[in-house]
């Protein structure tokens, strides 16, 4: 953190020193998960964090935000051994689930150390030791044995007592089990595991005590570097998978994935030369190519207004049967206006389109429909959209003190404290990506294209009039739209979204700023350019898309139904 | 010529026996050949030597290295690179002998000047002194052409190839090169400690090889004291990645080094051994090794029987490496080794192997676990281990003998069940033999040996032992030049000088010369040691009934013993007062005659005077012999 800087004094007047601490654990534990197992969706499936106050025998003390265990039972017979399971099963799509436990104490004097670290499913016995019942494994420290679902054990480890730190490592890949004492690694324990098993541990000592690790801290053992040889062992079997038994087959095939992808995203020339030097046929006429491509070039340019008229020419009844299609055309319009950017104004406006025109990157426009094949997800596509998050960064997070910091330094204009409130005020409409705020903070800087001078329209009284006059033709037509067709919630948001622009004295700045970002244009520019090639029957995604969204569905399906080796299959990897 | 021998073997050999290899070199030498005819020169030699060991044979014979080497001095760089491909073909060929690299002095400061102009010339000079690299005499001349400086920013070279060929440059430049290694330690490349960069490349998504040689790298720099063997890269990082490639997963020649190489690592090092006990099911894991060729091999297909074949005496014996440095230190290792599926069946086998390498490594590995108390009296004794080894002691190199002899000496100690069997078996003349060896360890191993036999043995046994030495041997071996034999054959002397009728037995027959050799080894140079045991000796002579009149009647021994009871160290002071404490005895014939004549001689004062002395065990026994003349 920066620390309370002036301007946010406030803010953290309020957070008492201890949790501060708290909080930097918080977000160590999801910096070192998210990077240990980032093909896991959260949402989907949580990681386990501590220790379930809700699923234990009463025999079971938590402490130390649920991380420490203590046994505060009678401990004399094995009726009197108890359990703790963790909050949430271990999520398949880890490939490599790694927790640490520390033996704090081994109990009192004079009995035997019963205690056993290990997996358990839902539901198994908690007045029970790890490992003694079905669906149970577990490996015990009174004598080294590992115990699978047996109340015998065999001869496995050895054995472990105060200080030492015993780590579990499980498989999901191969669905095995491997323990760790103090860093070495102890080899196999239990092969065939099922799913969905959860972090346990179980004592039957007084005073025994052990402090869990799920990631709170750095671990003894180097689990990177056992997941590196797996990811390596994944990527090879990828790259080895036997293809097409007939030659050629296979680069054809790719060929064409290739050059309809081209054709698509109407990069003419280049699919004219890929299709002759790989011996293809191409699928439209150039001129409808390059019509497409003079379409979104104006999308993406910010020039709407010019980008209707163009499409109203060029395909006639195009917007006339897709009313929704024009609405949405003509609420970009409305935001490219406030932007600056849009012919309407610009030709009213004194300002240089030179800082506007340009559209930052053609390799973007290159990834964008990538990107944008709707069954990838959003979090795929934060990481890739750096612009994007940067403005939204500085909308919703500046009621947390560090990322405010951020926000000072790079954007020269002093903030005064009333926005802050307005700001803080509208926080909670955008709770729902605060999640991804944290982590895009280091892009930060990558996508700030802030500048000091930016104005409303450009700046010209008459570019505003003629935006104000547009909102109000839209509003009609939203009005007239919802006589016609009934509601629309989509369009509804779409236009409350783009009216909030104007409530704030700096669009840009504001929580909904992002919508000013040039790469809001691209799923616009999508959207048109799919329905143009609809009206041709030529499909609305191209091929490549498809194989990359249904790559990706393909392994969120197969975290779902556990196979592990989803983890390290990142179809990401592979775009790059 | 050069599209004629690419890929084909038979061409290449035709060529040569055609006498292309002359002309070539001639052309090539020539400087008024162009350069373009010089570099194909160079490609077509290094073309040929591709082929066969034959093929290279020639080529040496030929004189191909001077003419390469030579080539290098030119300034043209592809000509340069050609020569050099073609000299790390032939030098890395097991035919070509390595000294050839050496013999010009001029060669090795050429190449370091040549290293960093390409990444081929990186590649092939790093590759050529890899495998050149084979003696310590090598490994200095290459240190002091500062090697380790030249060839460090290689290992971050962005070529694999490169990177691979400088780490094994440094793995052959540290092995037992207490030097080389020292100075590896303060090496910094790209301001990262070599250390550093080694563990990097041990990482689990690296090239296998490139995993093993980094290991190698820090296991010889440890071993040489570089590196403290508690050092995290160590403990944490070489072990564990030396354990993994003993897995099954690794190919059967990595399996072989990574074994070979753990050995090495924690030989001298009892936590090491202990850590890699209990990693990755180590133990168990090498019971694999001695399953090749294994059944399904031999079905499946016949070249993976015969690749299984040729691996399979090599990863016998680099199991039997690592089980006994594992087995060397811990009681508790030991015990899990021998409880290791049919292990004690395997060394008794591996004993009778053809193969030398695995017939060493078998009993290395009996040897260490020889060294437990209850494994001699347990496993060792139900396995009859026994036998093979006896076996192996008839006829065996050296380097057997000395680890089959010094397994023996275990073997017969005094509560090992072999003791007897083995003494059954005709032991004694064989060790009598091995104390007239040339090697110094083979001597101290046979009379060790024989020393554990006749403690407490039998009187019968105890003879025959003087019997097959021989008195001469025995006085022999009592002036040996190496102080471990004198000791050990001290040790017998007094073995076979305890219980009162085996000392007169003894004395009567062999009085004289003992006598004299105790007078020699009390009137020469040697250290406290060998002195006291002598006295010891002397105590037992004085043991004896008819033995102690030998000293009773020989006056200069007496001043002898007289003058160590008053030496400065207590050791001496105590054997030689326990010696007139048996002199003096009472319960025997004539004590008082000899109580009179010692008293003569001034024993009484002396032995009052230590009364009084600072050690108590002196001042005790001194005061018990007192107690004699008061009686």
């Amino acid at each position: 953190m920066s620390g309370p800087s002036s301007g946010c004094g406030f803010l953290m007047s309020v957070v008492v020193h201890g949790d501060l601490a708290l909080n930097e654990q918080e977000k160590d534990l999801n910096q070192r998960l998210r990077r240990l197992y980032p093909a896991v969706n959260e949402e989907e499936t949580p990681l386990p964090r501590s220790w379930s106050p809700k699923d234990k025998f009463s025999y079971i003390g938590l402490s130390q935000n649920n991380l420490r265990v203590h046994y505060k039972g009678h401990g004399k017979t094995p009726k009197d051994a108890a359990s703790v399971r963790a909050t949430h099963p271990i999520p398949a799509a880890c490939g490599v689930y790694y927790f640490e436990v520390k033996i704090i104490s081994k109990g009192r004097d004079g009995y035997v150390k019963y205690m056993g670290i290990g997996l358990s499913a839902q539901g198994v016995n908690m007045n029970r030791l790890p490992g003694w019942d079905k669906h149970s494994y577990g490996y015990h420290g009174d004598d080294g044995h590992s115990f699978c679902s047996s109340g015998t054990g065999q001869p496995y480890g050895p054995t472990f007592t105060t200080g030492d730190v015993i780590g579990c490592c499980v498989n999901l890949i191969n669905n095995t089990c491997f323990y760790t004492k103090n860093g070495h690694s102890l080899g196999i324990a239990f092969t065939d595991l099922p799913p969905n098993l959860y972090p346990t541990v179980g004592l039957q000592t007084p005073g025994e005590v052990v402090d869990a690790n799920f990631g709170q801290h750095p671990f003894v053992f180097d689990i990177e570097d056992y997941m590196r040889e797996w990811r390596t062992k994944i990527q090879a079997q990828i790259d080895r998978f036997p293809i097409g038994e007939r030659e050629g087959e296979w680069q054809a095939m790719i060929q064409k994935m290739v050059a309809s992808y081209l054709v698509h995203h109407s990069y003419c020339a280049t699919a004219e030369v890929f299709a002759k030097s790989t011996d293809q046929a191409v699928h439209e006429e150039l001129a409808s190519i390059k019509n497409r491509q003079k379409i979104q070039k104006l999308v993406l340019s910010g020039r709407m207004g010019e980008a209707i008229e163009t499409t109203q020419q060029l395909y006639p009844s195009l917007l006339e049967l897709n009313p929704d299609l024009l609405f949405m055309l003509k609420v970009r319009q409305f935001i490219e206006m406030v932007n600056g950017t849009d012919s309407e104004v610009r030709c009213l406006g004194g300002r240089s389109p030179k800082s506007q025109d340009s559209y930052p990157g053609s390799p973007r426009l290159f990834n964008s429909p990538v990107h944008k094949a709707n069954v990838i997800t959003d979090h795929l596509h934060f990481l890739l959209s750096p612009g994007f998050d940067s403005n939204y960064c500085n909308g919703v997070s500046s009621s947390k003190g560090h990322t405010l910091a951020h926000s000072h330094k790079s954007c020269p204009r002093t903030m005064p404290s009333p926005e802050l409130g307005v700001l803080n005020g509208s926080r909670g409409q955008q709770t729902n990506v605060g999640a991804e705020v944290e982590m895009e903070v280091d892009h930060f800087s990558n996508g700030v294209f802030l500048c000091s001078k930016r104005q409303l329209c450009g700046g010209s009284q008459a570019a505003i009039e003629r935006m104000i006059q547009f909102g109000r033709e839209l509003q009609s037509m939203s009005e007239h739209l919802r006589r016609e067709r009934g509601k629309n919630s989509a369009n509804k948001k779409m236009l409350k979204d783009a009216f909030s622009l104007l409530a704030y004295s700096d669009p840009w700045i504001s929580p909904v700023g992002y919508q000013l970002d040039s790469i809001r244009r691209e799923p616009v520019c999508s959207t048109l350019n799919s329905a143009i090639l609809e009206t041709h029957n030529l499909p609305k995604q191209p091929p490549l898309a498809l194989a990359v969204g249904q790559a990706a569905q393909c392994l969120s399906l197969m975290a779902r139904t556990g196979s592990g080796s989803c983890a390290f299959a990142s179809v990401d990897d592979y775009l790059h | 010529m050069k599209n004629a021998v690419i890929g084909n073997n038979k061409q290449k050999a035709n060529l040569i026996v055609l006498g292309a290899v002359p002309r070539l070199l001639y052309l090539l030498q020539q400087s008024s050949s162009s350069l373009e005819l010089r570099t194909e020169c160079a490609v077509v030699l290094g073309s040929l030597a591709m082929g066969t060991e034959n093929n290279i044979k020639s080529l040496v014979d030929c004189h191909i290295i001077p003419a390469l080497l030579q080539g290098l001095l030119c300034s043209d760089l592809i000509f340069i690179e050609a020569c050099l491909r073609c000299l790390r073909t032939v030098f890395i060929s097991p035919v070509t002998p390595v000294q050839l690299l050496y013999t010009d002095p001029t060669v090795i400061p050429h190449l370091m000047s040549l290293l960093s102009r390409s990444r081929h010339t990186k590649e092939y000079i790093t590759q050529i002194f890899a495998h050149c690299c084979k003696t310590p005499e090598h490994q200095t001349v290459l240190f002091n052409h500062s090697a380790i400086q030249n060839i460090a920013p290689l290992l971050i070279s962005p070529s694999d190839k490169v990177r691979m060929q400088a780490l094994k440059c440094f793995s052959v430049l540290a092995y037992e090169n207490t030097q080389v290694s020292m100075t590896l330690v303060n090496v910094l490349v790209d301001g990262e400690q070599l250390s550093q960069v080694f563990v990097r490349m041990m990482q689990r998504d690296k090239p296998i090889e490139m995993q093993l040689t980094a290991a190698k790298c820090l296991t010889y720099m440890c071993r040489a004291g570089a590196i403290r063997t508690d050092d995290n890269c160590i403990i944490l990082k070489t072990l564990p990645c030396l354990v993994r490639m003993c897995s099954k997963e690794r190919l059967l020649e990595e399996r072989v080094e990574g074994a070979e190489t753990l050995a090495y690592l924690m030989e001298p090092d009892v936590e090491l051994q202990r850590i890699a006990s209990f990693t990755d099911h180590l133990v168990s894991m090498l019971a694999d090794y001695f399953k090749y060729p294994s059944s399904v091999s031999a079905i499946t297909d016949i070249k993976r029987l015969d690749h299984d074949l040729k691996h399979a005496h090599e990863l016998r014996q680099a199991a039997f490496k690592l089980y006994a440095s594992l087995g060397s230190n811990d009681e508790d290792i030991r015990k899990k080794i021998t409880e290791t599926e049919n292990m004690m069946d395997r060394i008794v086998s591996g004993l009778s192997e053809s193969s030398i390498k695995v017939r060493l490594a078998a009993v290395r590995c009996l040897h260490s676990l020889s060294r437990s108390v209850q494994q001699l009296r347990t496993s060792f004794h139900d396995h009859a281990v026994w036998k093979p080894l006896m076996k192996l002691l008839q006829n065996a190199p050296d380097e057997v003998l000395v680890m089959a002899s010094s397994t023996l000496c275990n073997l017969l100690l005094e509560f090992s069940p072999s003791k007897e069997p083995i003494l059954d078996s005709g032991v004694i003349e064989l060790l009598c033999s091995l104390t007239q060896s040339d090697s110094p360890a083979l001597r101290v191993n046979g009379i060790w040996a024989l020393m554990n036999m006749a403690f407490q043995a039998d009187q019968k046994v105890k003879v025959e032992i003087v019997r097959a030495l021989g008195t001469e041997q025995l006085f022999r071996l009592l002036s040996d030049p190496d102080t471990n034999v004198l000791m050990k054959t001290l040790g017998l002397l007094r073995n076979l000088l305890s219980t009162r009728p085996h000392i007169d037995q003894i004395m009567s027959s062999h009085g004289k010369q003992i006598m004299q050799a105790v007078t020699l080894i009390l009137e020469g140079e040697h250290s406290i040691e060998v002195k006291e045991q002598t006295l010891c000796i002397l105590a037992n002579i004085a043991d004896g009934n008819t033995a102690k009149e030998l000293i009773m009647t020989n006056d200069d021994m007496l001043q002898k013993i007289k003058y160590y009871m008053g030496h400065s160290n207590v050791k001496l002071q105590l054997a030689a007062t326990f010696c007139i404490s048996n002199l003096i005895w009472n319960e025997e014939d004539g004590s008082q005659e000899r109580q009179d004549k010692l008293k003569d001689m001034g024993f009484v004062d002396i032995l009052h005077k230590l009364t009084q002395a600072s050690d108590p065990n002196l001042c005790d026994r001194a005061k018990t012999a007192m107690q004699q003349y008061l009686a």
